[in-house]
C-alpha cells in the first residue's frame, strides 16, 4: 500500500490541486488558444460578475464550450469511477465494469430509438437514460425471480443475457437506419464523445450523478463488508440482499447518467478503481474517493487529448482503450508482483 | 446468555438435510458437531445463525427466536468463524478484523480509532498483532484462520461459532488453533465446532453431538459419548478409542481407525 491511512486526506488534497490545474490547463489549449492571462480574467469577471476585457470570441469559448465540456468530462469520470468501484465490491469481482448489468446496452438502445425517431438531443438523452435504468431494473427483477444458490453469479449472468439482447436491438437499428443521416449518429453515439455537451445536458446529470454517488458514501463501510461471502456479511450484522440493492441502484443512476450525457465510453470504471486499490488498498472507504478523483482526472485528460491531438477529434472511447489496455495489463502485473 | 435449539429440522426447501436436533450452549462451554462428509454441518451452522429459516422447530438467542432478532444483534450475540477467508480483494489482517465491529456501528459510520484500537487487540490476543498491516493473502493458513477469529472476538459476541477451524490447516497449525479455542473458552466464551477430527473433539470439547444420515446418531458429554461403539456407527468403519501416555505424563485418549486387511 502505497499511502497509509492518515496520509489519504493529504492525497486526495493533491490530486483536487492536480485536478484544478489540469482543467486550467484543459481550458486554455484547444484549436483556439487562450493566453494563462486572458483565461484568469475571464474566470475572475465570471465570478465576481465584472468586466473582464476579454474579447467575446474567448469568453464564450471558455465558458459556453470548453467549459461544460470539462465539467461534464470530469462528473462524468468521476460518476464512472465511482460506479465501478461500488460494482466490483458488491460483486466481489475486480474485473467487473459499470455495464456489468447492461446499463450500457440499454442506454444505447434508448439514444438510438432516439436517434431513428428524429427526437430533440434532450429526448434522445432522456431515452438513453430510461434505457439503462430498464435494462439494470430487467436484470434485478430477474435476478430476484430465479433463486439460484449464488446470487451474485445469477445477476452477472443475467447482466451478460439482457446486456446481449438489448445489443441486438441496436444492431437490428443500426441496419435499419438512414446510412447518410442516422447511422453516423449512431455509431459517433455509440463511442462516446463529449463534443455535443451543452450546459443545460451538464445541469440535467451532474445532481443526479451527486444524488446516486451519495449513498455510496454514506453506506461505504457496508459496502466494504459486503466484499465477503454473503454469510459472512450478515452474519456481521449486514443486511446483505438490502445494501447491494440500493448500492446497485445507485451506481446504475450513475452509470445512466454519464450514459446519457456523454456516450458509451469504456474502460474507466474497469480501470480507475484497480488503481484506486493499488494505491490505497481495498478498504472501500479509501477506494470510492480516490476512484472519483483518479477517474475525473483520466477523463479530463482523455478528452484534451481527443480534441487537441488531431484537427477533428478523437472518440474518447477509443482513446480510452488505447490507454486502457496497457495500463491494465501493467496493474496486472504489478498487484501480481505484490501478491507474489 | 444462551443459544439453544428445540426440535430443529434444517435444510433448504424440498430437501431436510438433518431433523430432531437439540441443543443448548452456555458460557464457558464447547460443543462438537461430528459427522461424516455430507452430513449438514454446515447447513446446520447457517440455520442457527438464523441465516436460513429452520424447516421446523426453533433457534433461539437469549429466549428469543433469532429470526425474530435484527441482524446487528445477533451479530453481537453470534459470531461466525467460516472455514477459511475468501474474497476477491487483498485486505489486510487489520482491515478484515475492523469488519468484526460492524454490527456496533450506526448504518453511515465506519469504526472509530477506538474501534481499530479493539480490532488490534483482538489480534494481539491471538498473538499475531505484528501481522496487523500484512495483506491476507501473504501469511499462512493457520494465521489466517487466526484472523477470522480475531474477527469474531472483535464483534465481542458471547458466543463463536466455528464451522471446521481445522480444515485446510497443517497439523501444527491445527493444534495451534485448538489451543487457542480451549482458551477461549477458559475466558468464558461458549463455543461450537465442528470438525472431521473426533480427536479434536476429545482435547477439548465437553460436550458432543454426532449427525448422521439427517439424524443425531448420539448426544452427551464427550468422555461417554465418543467411545468405540459410536464412532464406528458414525463413520461406518470399525474405530477404536486407545488410551496413551502423552510426553508431560499425561493420559489422554485418541481415536485410531482399525486397518481393514489386505485383499488378496
Amino acid at each position: 500500500m502505497l499511502i497509509p491511512t492518515s496520509r489519504l486526506p493529504v492525497a486526495l488534497a493533491a490530486g483536487l490541486v492536480t485536478l484544478a490545474v489540469l482543467a486550467a490547463a484543459s481550458l486554455a489549449v484547444g484549436s483556439f488558444p487562450v493566453a494563462p492571462r486572458e483565461l484568469a480574467s475571464v474566470l475572475w469577471a465570471a465570478m465576481s460578475g465584472g468586466p473582464s476585457g476579454v474579447g467575446d470570441n474567448a469568453r464564450a469559448i471558455i465558458l459556453e464550450i470548453r467549459g461544460p465540456r470539462i465539467v461534464a468530462a470530469l462528473a462524468v469520470g468521476a460518476a464512472l469511477g465511482a460506479a465501478g468501484a461500488a460494482y466490483q465490491n458488491v460483486f466481489r469481482n475486480p474485473l467487473v465494469s459499470p455495464d456489468i448489468l447492461g446499463v450500457s446496452s440499454g442506454c444505447a438502445l434508448g439514444a438510438v430509438v432516439g436517434i431513428l425517431a428524429g427526437l430533440p438531443a434532450a429526448a434522445m438523452q432522456g431515452l438513453a437514460f430510461a434505457g439503462g435504468l430498464a435494462a439494470a431494473g430487467l436484470v434485478l427483477a430477474i435476478g430476484s425471480l430465479v433463486r439460484g444458490h449464488d446470487r451474485v453469479l445469477t445477476l452477472v449472468l443475467t447482466g451478460v443475457v439482457v446486456g446481449s439482447l438489448f445489443s441486438a436491438g441496436v444492431g437490428f437499428a443500426k441496419a435499419i437506419a438512414d446510412p447518410y443521416n442516422q447511422l453516423p449518429s449512431i455509431t459517433y453515439w455509440l463511442l462516446g464523445s463529449f463534443g455535443g455537451v451543452l450546459p443545460r445536458d451538464v445541469t440535467a446529470a451532474v445532481p443526479l450523478m451527486i444524488v446516486a454517488i451519495l449513498p455510496l458514501a454514506l453506506l461505504r463501510w457496508r459496502v466494504n463488508v459486503l466484499a465477503l461471502p454473503d454469510d459472512e456479511a450478515r452474519a456481521l450484522g449486514v443486511d446483505a440482499a438490502r445494501t447491494r440493492f440500493v448500492v446497485i441502484g445507485a451506481a446504475t443512476l450513475a452509470t445512466s447518467a454519464a450514459v446519457a450525457m456523454a456516450g458509451v465510453i469504456g474502460w474507466v470504471g474497469l480501470l480507475v478503481p484497480h488503481a484506486a486499490r493499488l494505491l490505497a488498498g481495498p478498504s472501500f472507504a479509501r477506494v470510492l474517493p480516490l476512484s472519483a478523483l483518479l477517474g475525473a482526472i483520466f477523463l479530463l485528460v482523455v478528452d484534451t487529448l481527443c480534441r487537441t491531438i488531431v484537427s477533428g477529434e478523437l472518440p474518447p472511447g477509443v482513446v480510452t482503450a488505447i490507454v486502457g489496455t496497457p495500463v491494465f495489463i501493467a496493474l496486472l502485473a504489478a498487484s501480481s508482483r505484490r501478491a507474489a | 446468555m444462551s443459544l439453544a435449539a428445540q426440535g430443529l429440522a434444517f435444510g433448504y426447501p424440498g430437501r431436510v438435510v438433518g431433523r430432531g436436533f437439540d441443543m443448548a450452549l452456555e458460557a464457558g462451554e464447547v460443543l462438537c458437531v461430528l459427522g461424516p462428509n455430507g452430513a449438514g454441518k454446515t447447513t446446520l451452522f447457517r440455520t442457527l445463525l438464523g441465516l436460513i429459516p429452520p424447516l421446523a422447530g426453533r433457534v433461539t438467542v437469549g429466549g428469543t427466536d433469532v429470526r425474530a432478532v435484527p441482524r446487528a444483534q445477533v451479530a453481537r450475540a453470534l459470531a461466525y468463524v467460516p472455514q477459511a477467508m475468501s474474497s476477491a480483494f487483498d485486505f489486510t489482517l487489520l482491515d478484515v478484523v475492523e469488519m468484526g465491529r460492524t454490527a456496533h456501528l450506526a448504518a453511515f459510520a465506519s469504526p472509530s480509532r477506538r474501534d481499530r484500537e479493539r480490532s488490534m487487540q483482538s489480534l494481539e490476543r491471538l498473538g499475531i498483532g505484528d501481522l496487523a498491516e500484512r495483506p491476507i493473502h501473504t501469511v499462512s493458513g493457520g494465521e489466517r484462520q487466526l484472523a477470522l477469529i480475531a474477527r469474531a472476538l472483535a464483534t465481542e459476541a458471547t458466543h463463536l461459532l466455528m464451522d471446521e477451524p481445522t480444515a485446510n490447516l497443517d497439523f501444527g497449525n491445527q493444534s495451534l488453533i485448538l489451543d487457542e479455542v480451549a482458551r477461549l473458552k477458559a475466558t468464558g466464551a461458549a463455543i461450537l465446532f465442528s470438525t472431521h477430527h473426533p480427536d479434536h473433539a476429545l482435547r477439548i470439547a465437553d460436550r458432543v453431538v454426532m449427525l448422521r444420515g439427517g439424524a443425531v446418531l448420539a448426544a452427551g458429554p464427550t468422555s461417554a459419548t465418543l467411545n468405540s461403539e459410536n464412532l464406528s456407527a458414525l463413520y461406518g468403519r470399525p474405530i477404536d478409542v486407545l488410551e496413551v501416555a502423552s510426553g508431560d505424563g499425561t493420559r489422554r485418549r485418541t481415536c485410531v481407525a482399525r486397518q481393514s486387511p489386505p485383499l488378496n
